[in-house]
């Protein structure tokens, strides 16, 4: 199963990078904000992203929209410190999988993955 | 801003460390910012939109920040730009976190990042701009907050 991570904070990439490793995920790209993530989007056709909201350039919540209309079969789980629960409802409205609040641990991570993923991997 | 708007940001600062470490990070008493800068080695700073307009800014020296990247990343880094990565990080999750009480209209800026030590930061932050000094692993940093 194919990883894109996208996320302003090269830190929180690095985190989620290293947390999803034991699950044997095939990492294809890395982005830092939601253009650059469109683009590896269509080359690299991953079957799963992990998507931060506030970035530069183009924010989360506008590329998780194009990227549904490019390839609507792509599990998006949306990573953000915006934690309000309307925030998290219009990820789930624009067609992301699941929503995990900002800071998470390894474990919420993992179980967050597996969740979406049916542990297909 | 009222003494319950700040206590949202006081508690939303502990459950951060908490969460990232275990470790909770122990808050010192709040105090109205006057002239003197409160400015520590590397700066986050997050400009407030909508309704409550201002700024927060999360202050910090580099040891407190080594230590957290390593709760992080299982490695102790010290390079400028991961230092640099990880106080804007932290400002943008509580600022963020703390949308749970002000509202999803409660619109956060991408952090601007500061090294060094300048004069003062007054940018964005509105009067009156409240300190909120910690101490996390034995290392300070501060909090600074000034919303309409």
């Amino acid at each position: 199963m194919k990883l894109l991570i996208v996320d302003d904070s090269n830190i929180m990439r690095r985190a989620i990078e290293k947390y999803a490793s034991p699950l044997g995920l095939e990492l294809v790209g890395t982005a830092g904000n939601g253009q650059d993530a469109l683009s590896i989007l269509q080359e690299k056709k991953p079957d799963l992203v992990t998507l931060d909201i506030t970035m530069p350039l183009m924010d989360g919540l506008t590329c998780l929209k194009e990227m549904m209309r490019l390839r609507p079969q792509t599990k998006v789980i949306v990573i953000s410190a915006l934690s309000d629960q309307s925030t998290g409802l219009k990820a789930l409205k624009l067609g992301a999988r699941s929503f995990l609040p900002k800071p998470f641990t390894e474990k919420q991570l993992m179980d967050e993955i597996k969740l979406v993923t049916g542990e297909l991997l | 801003m009222t003494e319950k708007d700040l206590s949202y940001f006081v508690n939303t600062v502990i459950q951060y460390f908490k969460q990232v470490d275990g470790e909770e990070a122990v808050m010192g008493l709040p105090y109205i910012k006057r002239e003197d800068p409160v400015v520590l080695e590397y700066t986050g700073i997050i400009g407030i939109s909508g309704p409550r307009r201002g700024g927060i800014y999360f202050t910090a020296g580099k040891e407190l920040l080594v230590k957290l990247t390593q709760a992080i990343l299982g490695e102790s880094e010290s390079d400028v730009e991961t230092l640099q990565d990880m106080v804007g990080e932290l400002t943008n999750t509580v600022a963020g976190n703390v949308r749970k009480y002000f509202g999803s209209d409660f619109m956060i800026s991408v952090p601007m990042l500061i090294r060094g030590q300048p004069e003062d930061i007054l940018l964005k932050l509105k009067p009156p701009v409240f300190v909120v000094p910690l101490t996390w692993k034995q290392q300070k940093a501060y909090l600074v907050v000034g919303l309409e």
